[in-house]
């Protein structure tokens, strides 16, 4: 039936077309097919990184297109790699990038764990978890600062409660010292439920039979847990530490909402500071080298994290 | 002959509307979201039926209006034909051709800058300052000043613990530390079975907010941006020790006396904490001023309106309010020209400040009537005396980023001294002075 249809489809072609179509090799027709993805992603990626690459040796500024552009050699390079405030701001990441992710892994595992032994009403429960990840990052953002209100949010009124404390005598977002955890919590509440999903993707594909044997070897459950659970999940575990990575050192939209990046520059992640300097200060160049600096830190640590889980998917 | 007449009306009253749909257009005022602008939307209804041309409008709460305005001008769009832009843009906006000259305009329809209040013409429509090139005009009086509540200040009790206490009546601030020594007094206290706080003041770090709450102080601290001779010589001026002390002041005033957790405050949180009743005082536009006085809760009487009272080295308040200008990417210019001719005229800027909006047209401020048509009206008169404003460089928000990320982060996270913060200042402004070849 098929055969007939590709054949009456052969009939139907004008001669002189197929004819042209003959005549070309298969890897000009796999051109043909592969050359307007190509294209597209030159235009969007490749052809933007180098005009990139271009602005960030000059000191130019979107705002000012009759200003003249002046090619200023690697001093923007120089400028931020100097600049104290940026080194800050990279702390900051640091420190969200490290708490958010080490507290998504342990706690995304154990509810993976937990969810995959199977009890009345496991389904139900994940739906419940996998909540906040559904939400936009903006809305999340918002009722958090509202949750975190001194005087009438519920997260200081439970604290409050549980510890004693007067709930307005501290504030999550407005102090130094909270601050870089109030988003470290909110990012945590949101993204956990993701890591879940990928640790319980893990847990699942590990075959009953591994576990059936090493029970007739009369393993432990703990010895079960650590030689069979572990090493099976570890990949998928590191799978979901790049996405999160990746995703978090990008953090823009959750911390805005909650911080502002405030108080002082105490939660200005790199990606609100690099948003800054290019639209609200307008540093084209600046931002250009900024921007620059940051891909090559997330490809060049990317890259290395890639190669280290490929050598623990070949174990 | 009746049917006759009718007929020669249909006739002329269809001349009449072909003609004005002929050259109607659909004109676009871009704004901020606030309640002057509502007031705006009313007001052009009348020109509307006067012109024939259609208005719409493009309002963006304040947070986020600079960042899509800027966008919009610097990509040369064409959403915009009337710019209500900010004062600070002035010198951007001229200097990239974002906004059409007006001077000819305002020399052909008689428009003179003479008419209107001089602080007003030097922040909002001139570029550069002090010279009689004009970019727009005056749309929009506004001013940073204080509102409190004047029936707990009435309270006996009150009264007479303040006296105890302080040795003078409880009654509106004339300096700045008297203004401290009353958030002070009322912070924590319980009125009506509620916990109130001291003053709700500007603290918010992504926009202008702080900036716009800090230079209250620094001015009368001594504050001044360059001097008349050096207009770009920021070191020992910005920098200085006396200004440094008025940092210090406003710091103060944020660890004594504010609402818990009012670390990232502007306006519509402000507006919110004096609605609901959480403070004495509360630093604000004189924009909001309407809003006050007609709210159930706080209105009728119960409030009161000071200017930014005195510091030991002057008595300034920091200019708001904001310029009409005819964006120059407009395909309907001529419109948008007649929209601001339209705009001027004594009359509707008589009815504009009855609608809410504050006028900056002498006429209308001058009148003998004016001062008493509101209760704040004479309060927007004495803040009106005393406006300075911050840099309108071009390269404005380069400054104004630089000090929002200083002052909060000594005032709010308390980061080090106000010397180093305003040292720092000095570091941050002297670069974009320099990479804009000013220095």
């Amino acid at each position: 039936m098929s055969n007939s249809a590709i054949e009456r489809a052969a009939a139907a072609t004008p001669p002189n077309i197929a004819r042209r179509v003959r005549g070309l090799s298969d890897r000009a027709i796999a051109w043909i097919f592969v050359a307007p993805s190509i294209f597209l992603l030159l235009a969007v990626n490749i052809f933007p990184l180098i005009w990139t690459i271009r602005l960030s040796f000059t000191n130019y500024r979107v705002n000012r297109p009759n200003a003249e552009v002046e090619w200023v050699g690697l001093r923007n390079y120089q400028r931020i790699l100097t600049d104290e405030d940026i080194w800050e701001t990279m702390q900051a990441t640091a420190h969200f990038l490290f708490w958010t992710i080490a507290l998504q892994v342990v706690i995304g595992f154990a509810l993976a764990w937990l969810i995959n032994k199977k009890f009345r009403g496991d389904n139900f429960w994940t739906t419940i978890i996998v909540l906040p990840m559904m939400l936009s990052p903006a809305v999340v953002g918002n009722f958090w600062t509202f949750l975190y209100q001194p005087q009438i949010g519920l997260f200081n009124y439970v604290v409050g409660f549980f510890s004693g404390t007067d709930p307005s005598s501290f504030s999550m977002i407005g102090e130094v010292s909270l601050a870089p955890w109030a988003i470290v919590i909110v990012d945590t509440w949101m993204w956990t439920p993701f890591v879940m999903l990928i640790c319980l993707a893990g847990l699942r594909s590990i075959p009953t039979s591994i576990y059936e044997a090493a029970e007739c070897d009369r393993a432990s459950p703990w010895r079960q847990f650590w030689t069979i659970t572990v090493p099976m999940v570890l990949p998928f575990l590191m799978l979901a530490v790049l996405f999160r990575g990746i995703e978090n050192f990008k953090m823009f939209d959750l911390v805005v909402q909650l911080t502002g990046g405030g108080p002082g520059s105490t939660t200005e992640l790199t990606s609100i500071n690099l948003k800054r300097e290019a639209f609200e200060k307008w540093r084209t160049g600046y931002a250009s080298a900024y921007a620059i600096i940051l891909f090559v830190t997330v490809f060049g640590l990317a890259s290395i994290y890639v190669k280290a889980l490929n050598k623990v998917k070949e174990r | 002959m009746k049917t006759r007449i009718a007929l020669m009306a249909a006739a002329v009253s269809a001349v009449i509307c072909g003609a004005q749909s002929a050259s109607a257009d659909d004109l676009t005022l871009c704004w901020a979201a606030w309640d002057p602008a509502n007031a705006l939307v009313e007001l052009s209804k009348d020109f509307e039926a006067e012109s024939g041309h259609t208005m719409s409008f493009e309002f963006v709460p304040w947070p986020n209006f600079a960042d899509r305005m800027l966008n919009e001008l610097n990509s040369g769009g064409q959403l915009c034909d009337l710019m209500i832009g900010d004062s600070q843009w002035i010198g951007g906006s001229a200097e990239s051709g974002h906004y059409i000259k007006l001077n000819d305009f305002f020399e052909a329809e008689g428009i003179t800058m003479d008419d209107f209040i001089p602080a007003t013409v030097t922040g909002y429509s001139e570029w550069p300052k002090g010279t009689p090139n004009y970019w727009a005009l005056p749309a929009f009086g506004d001013v940073v000043g204080w509102t409190y509540r004047k029936d707990w200040f009435e309270m006996p009790e009150l009264q007479a613990e303040f006296k105890d206490t302080y040795g003078r009546d409880l009654a509106v601030p004339e300096t700045l530390d008297e203004l401290k020594d009353i958030a002070e007094f009322f912070q924590g206290r319980e009125i009506d079975g509620k916990t109130v706080y001291g003053a709700a003041i500007y603290t918010e770090r992504g926009s202008e907010g702080i900036t716009m709450g800090v230079t209250n102080a620094l001015y009368n601290y001594g504050l001044t941006y360059g001097t008349p001779d050096e207009p770009y010589k920021l070191e020992g001026i910005v920098n200085a020790p006396e200004v440094a002390k008025g940092l210090e002041f406003y710091k103060a005033l944020y660890d004594c006396c504010v609402p818990p957790g009012s670390s990232d405050w502007y306006m519509s949180e402000n507006i919110d904490a004096y609605k609901s009743g959480q403070v004495a005082l509360q630093m604000n536009f004189a924009f909001i001023w309407p809003g006050v006085e007609a709210d159930p809760n706080v209105g009728g009487g119960k409030s009161g309106y000071f200017p930014n009272p005195a510091g030991p080295d002057g008595h300034f308040a920091q200019l708001g309010g904001q310029g009409i200008s005819v964006v120059s990417y407009s395909d309907s210019q001529d419109a948008a020209l007649e929209y601001i001719k339209w705009f001027a005229q004594p009359e509707i800027q008589a009815k504009w400040w009855e609608l809410g909006g504050y006028s900056a047209l002498k006429a209308v401020v001058e009148d003998p009537d004016f001062a008493t048509s509101q209760p704040y009206a004479q309060t927007f008169l004495d803040s009106m005396a005393i406006v300075k404003d911050f840099w309108a460089e071009p390269s404005y928000a380069s400054l104004l980023l630089a000090m929002q990320d200083r002052v909060h982060d000594y005032v709010i996270a308390g980061n080090g001294t106000a010397q180093e913060a305003l040292d720092g200042l000095v570091e941050d402004w002297t670069e974009v002075f320099e990479d804009d070849g000013k220095m």
